[in-house]
């Protein structure tokens, strides 16, 4: 590769050729503003429509061009700050304005938006422009999503995270000029697609056009129920991310405080979900080792993601005996709630509440799943996200900085290092090959750390060699690199015996659900490092040592693998349509 | 196929025959994607529009996602997903067509026919559009009804144009 000198704003520069004037000016600490633009590195998505505009800058000679999508060459001057491109900009801000509702201090998105921060940036004061107005009816169908397209700037991030990346298919730009708007196949309620709610769109998108469906009302509504007895269980990957909401460094471990504030919030219990996770372990391992020993369909897929879970049951119909049965970590500490403890403190399951505070969008329409249900009971009844838990501590004036640390409740609160780590891309494998390593050798574990499995890229495997047999295990995170990985699957190419799949980049710290990154992938590592040092810390590590677990299936669930287990910790899936 | 439509097998047969000349399993997704507008354009031809099951027929063989085959069918006017006339009238507004009085002669169209543009009468007969610019701006104002030309179009003409479809003139 070799370098071009370029100047920028009169300052000489000297970047590998292919750089973008943008990148080239980043580098001498110009920042440009963008809007459209988006650039997940890790993730090798470059999103560069050049559609917004924004970004344009001045380059000599030539007039005014997007610093998104043009390279630099040789002896190139380019200029920022010119009269002609401050305007520029300006004038495209207002024109995006002139068609952007602005209810903004009654919108979802306000405080986190990208389109309100460029006003704050540009220091807009009118918007000259009025004209028609987009206008396209609300979409609230699913459990998980919702879409306000009048927000929609047309940036098409959405379109190339569910198309690109995730290769789920739903969103797609359709008609032309004003009318052009993203929008599902013929204009379908979002409930009856092909999404997977993985939440990726909302994730990134710039304003309130896509946002999670919210249940924070419900959860005040049912704090305040005298009636209820309300648990709440804390995702792994909740604890690393809700400090960004209160101005902690990004991959603060924030357990002790969240578990604080929950309880001043009002839960009359406070749970880990960690705690279901090493559930998960001790029966996706039980499955895993009967498949193995007893020539079963291999590879087992792990299954505690939602998003992927409806992915394959869409696009996959025909490989659904190959998914472990198990339920996911949130299911399973429903079921065990509703039931087990239920009749611990004696205490009738109708009157338990059981909410998750989750990084994810999809945990929302899981809980909601018919198959989820014991008794006509929701094993879960609300899942709320991590940004909406921040949101209710700042509604009810707790600021996570001030709080002590606490501890989670007994029993449901005990967890292994293995349940912690399911937060980030690589951990569902690692703890079950933990598990089953401790259970194929009969001794414990000398080295637990799995360390060719962790980390942010869409695509990892090891081998590892356990009671003489060698274990080919794979890990995929974005739902466009398990397609991949599927395919090879059904084409009987790839001879894996374990897979662990998750549907967002990163795996759950990178959820759709999470505070929002605003495209820096640097705050996903920082999160799942965190989640890591935890898991160091951590006197147990394997899930089979979990105090709790074994009184758990002691007192209750007799073995991994038992009829009992089978009826409350495993589940079904059914085929759904291609589209 | 469909219950509502009630396309005949033979229409798809057609059309997953004109497809398999584009196209094999082999294809690869550039390839796939590059065929989508002829197989769209084609897809029209034999069918006179593009309902949803159409799409996702098409969707299925070619393999791509129906919400990109659905974006591309609505981001082309030629393109339509309502059911048109036996006779369909296009009246152009490109700029020639227009200065030279389009919009009389739509107006006129509209008020014979009884329907909007872009809507289709009852029973199938006549549905009413607009284009831009059909290339005969030396004619204008131009319409075409199916794959004949009208040049210099006055309203007056207008009945004598509907006349040409009864006698059946432009099938």
């Amino acid at each position: 590769m070799y370098t071009i000198k370029i100047k920028i704003n009169d300052i000489p520069v000297e970047v590998e050729a292919g750089t973008t004037i943008l990148r080239a000016a980043e580098k001498i600490g110009i920042k440009i503003p963008t809007l459209c633009h988006l650039n997940l590195h890790d993730f090798k998505v470059d999103h560069t429509p050049a559609s917004c505009r924004v970004c344009q800058v001045e380059l000599k000679g030539k007039g005014l061009i997007t610093s998104c999508a043009t390279s630099v060459y040789e002896g190139m001057e380019v200029f920022t700050n010119t009269q002609k491109a401050l305007r520029a900009r300006r004038v495209v801000l207002e024109m995006i304005l002139s068609d952007h509702p602005k209810d903004c201090l009654v919108c979802d998105k306000s405080g986190n938006c990208e389109l309100q921060s460029l006003g704050e940036q540009l220091h807009l004061r009118n918007v000259r422009f009025k004209g028609r107005m987009s206008k396209h009816p609300l979409d609230f169908s699913s459990q998980s999503i919702a879409r306000d397209m009048s927000k929609c700037i047309m940036c098409r991030r959405c379109e190339t995270m569910c198309n690109t990346v995730q290769t789920v298919g739903v969103l797609s730009n359709t008609g032309r000029g004003f009318d052009a708007v993203v929008d599902t196949p013929m204009h379908r309620p979002l409930q009856d697609t092909k999404c997977t709610f993985c939440g990726q769109c909302a994730a990134v998108c710039p304003t309130g056009a896509l946002m999670g469906i919210e249940h924070m009302a419900d959860v005040w509504r049912v704090l305040n129920d005298k009636n209820k007895f309300v648990v709440v269980q804390t995702a792994p990957a909740t604890r690393v991310a809700i400090g960004e909401m209160f101005g902690m460094e990004p991959g603060t471990i924030a357990t002790g405080q969240m578990i604080s504030g929950l309880r001043r919030l009002g839960f009359d219990r406070v749970f880990d979900t960690s705690f279901g996770a090493d559930l998960t372990v001790m029966e996706e391992t039980k499955e895993f080792i009967d498949r193995l020993n007893n020539g079963g369909r291999l590879p087992i897929l792990t299954s505690c993601c939602p998003s992927w879970v409806k992915f394959f049951e869409h696009q996959f119909p025909d490989l659904l005996d190959i998914p472990s049965s198990c339920k996911s970590p949130q299911q399973m500490f429903g079921a065990i709630v509703k039931t087990f403890y239920a009749k611990k403190i004696g205490i009738n399951p109708k009157d338990i509440v059981v909410v998750s505070i989750m990084p994810c969008l999809a945990k929302k329409y899981e809980a909601a799943r018919d198959e989820h249900q014991i008794e006509n009971m929701h094993e879960v009844d609300y899942s709320i996200s991590t940004r909406e838990l921040g949101f209710m501590f700042e509604e009810a004036c707790i600021d996570l900085t001030h709080l002590p640390k606490e501890k989670y409740d007994n029993p449901l609160g005990e967890s292994t290092g293995a349940g912690v780590i399911f937060g980030s891309s690589g951990g569902v494998l690692e703890a079950t090959l933990r598990n089953a390593a401790e259970i194929l050798d009969k001794k414990p574990l000398q080295n637990v750390d799995f360390h060719e499995v962790r980390g942010l890229d869409g695509f990892k495997e090891t081998e590892v060699e356990i009671n003489g047999i060698k274990i080919k295990a794979g890990i995929s995170c974005g739902l466009g690199n398990a397609r991949k990985l599927l395919e090879k699957i059904r084409k009987k190419e790839a001879d894996y015996h374990i897979i662990e799949i998750m549907a967002c980049p990163g795996g759950c710290i990178g959820g759709g659900g999470q505070p929002f990154h605003h495209g820096n992938t640097e705050i996903l590592q920082k999160r799942s490092e965190a989640l890591y040092r935890i898991d160091k810390k951590s006197k147990k590590r394997v899930s089979s040592n979990n105090e709790a677990i074994k009184a758990l299936y002691d007192e209750f669930l007799d073995n991994p693998g038992s009829s009992k287990a089978h009826q409350l910790l495993h589940t079904i899936y059914r085929k759904r349509n291609k589209e | 196929m469909c219950n509502n439509c009630n396309f005949n097998n033979l229409k798809y047969d057609s059309l997953e025959s004109y497809i398999s000349t584009l196209v094999s399993n082999s294809s690869s997704t550039t390839e796939r994607q590059a065929s989508l507008l002829p197989v769209l354009y084609k897809a029209q031809e034999i069918f006179g529009f593009l309902p949803e099951e159409i799409q996702e027929f098409i969707a299925a063989k070619l393999n791509i996602h129906l919400s990109e085959i659905y974006g591309v069918v609505t981001f082309y006017s030629y393109f339509t997903m309502k059911p048109q006339g036996k006779y369909r009238i296009s009246v152009c507004t490109g700029t020639a067509c227009y200065i030279k009085g389009a919009e009389k002669v739509l107006k006129r169209l509209s008020n014979e026919l009884g329907i909007d543009e872009g809507e289709v009468t009852k029973g199938l007969t006549y549905s009413l559009d607009t284009l831009r610019c059909v290339g005969a701006c030396g004619l204008a104002p131009v319409v075409m009804v199916n794959d004949k030309v009208y040049g210099n179009v006055t309203e007056d003409m207008v009945p004598r144009i509907l006349k040409d479809c009864k006698e059946g003139k432009n099938e």
